[in-house]
């Protein structure tokens, strides 16, 4: 049970590390990214830069939220 | 695959490579000189060994499970919250807000807390030194082989990746081998900056890209440009990470008026 609980650690802080905030803003952002990416027509060339713009925007929330704190 | 490319890559996987390699040095010299050097390289050694097994079984796995799509939205997704997590701290940095990683500081932490620990033998090894070694070189080394392989995967050169963090290890060993000390002077905090910059560049762009296995056909999404969006990604990054820079403190402070420029460092966390 050590182990495991050591190895679920390890995981999680290596892929979240010191600020869940960030996974978890770019996790939302791209989950929403996906459902936009599956409603659209195939070939949609300002799909991309929009959901690049998004991450960008999503990280920004995050660190003012964790500044704010 | 272009010269430009070429270049992108053997400096990304070397410059974040790098880092990570001073920072396990200073982990396993703290070791080495405080608790003694056959276990700091006995926990070195295994951790060599078990990442040479994860690096094998992770590559096997990305390459014949998962759709080359899949592909670019899981690595790229794990590459950007690496980066940003970089960032984020380089942000930090520059402001004033956190300290900047030292490692003499850091070298001086670990062997204090080495000289405290109790002394137990395990296999004829000093355990403590074991663990804390081997702990610290999977960690970074983790980190390294990830890296490698996403860079190396996406842009069908495992090789010339690896050889980019190849040269990066040997650097570090052959330099701490003979200084016998921490690479303090290596400009950390800077090329820890460069390598959030250059994570969060790619990770974006594949991340992005991958989202189109969501699509009918479940092909990449394309960037305007093609591999030119990743310069205006770069761009696109670091003017947003200097304009954070100057906002933070004020953000902090909790006001939108002048910025406050702490003396302190109010962000505590591991570095």
């Amino acid at each position: 049970m050590r182990f495991v609980r050591g190895f679920a650690q390890f995981w999680y802080d290596f892929i979240v590390g010191d600020d869940w905030k960030i996974a978890a803003a770019i996790a939302t952002t791209l989950v929403l990214g996906a459902i936009v990416a599956a409603s659209v027509a195939t070939g949609a060339s300002w799909l991309a830069p929009v959901l690049g713009a998004a991450l960008m925007a999503a990280f920004t929330v995050s660190l003012v939220v964790d500044l704010r704190r | 695959m272009g010269s430009s490319t070429t270049w992108g890559l053997l400096t990304a996987t070397f410059t974040a490579s790098f880092v990570e390699f001073v920072e396990a040095l200073t982990i396993v010299l703290a070791m080495g000189t405080t608790r003694g050097w056959r276990s700091a390289l006995a926990g070195t050694g295994a951790a060599v060994v078990a990442l040479v097994g994860f690096t094998a079984f992770a590559g096997y796995a990305l390459v014949n499970w998962l759709p080359r799509t899949a592909l670019q939205l899981g690595i790229g997704t794990l590459l950007l919250i690496f980066g940003l997590q970089w960032l984020r701290k380089a942000i930090f940095r520059s402001s004033g807000l956190k300290a900047m990683h030292d490692e003499e500081e850091e070298f001086r932490e670990q062997a204090e807390a080495a000289r405290r620990a109790g002394r137990e033998e395990r296999f004829g090894l000093d355990w403590f030194g074991f663990v804390v070694s081997f702990k610290g070189v999977f960690l970074e080394g983790v980190e390294v082989v990830f890296i490698v392989i996403t860079f190396g995967l996406n842009a069908h050169n495992v090789g010339l990746a690896s050889a980019g963090a190849a040269v990066a290890g040997a650097i570090v060993v052959t330099a701490g081998a003979i200084v016998h000390r921490p690479l303090s002077r290596v400009p950390e905090n800077t090329l820890k900056y460069g390598v959030g910059l250059m994570l969060a560049t790619f990770g974006t762009f594949w991340a992005v890209e991958g989202t189109g296995v969501f699509q009918s056909g479940g092909d990449s999404l394309s960037w305007p440009g093609d591999n030119w969006s990743l310069l205006a990604l770069l761009a696109a990054w670091f003017i947003l990470s200097r304009v954070l820079v100057k906002l933070a403190p004020a953000i902090a402070a909790g006001r939108g008026g002048a910025p406050r420029r702490p003396t302190a460092t109010v962000i505590e966390e591991a570095s």
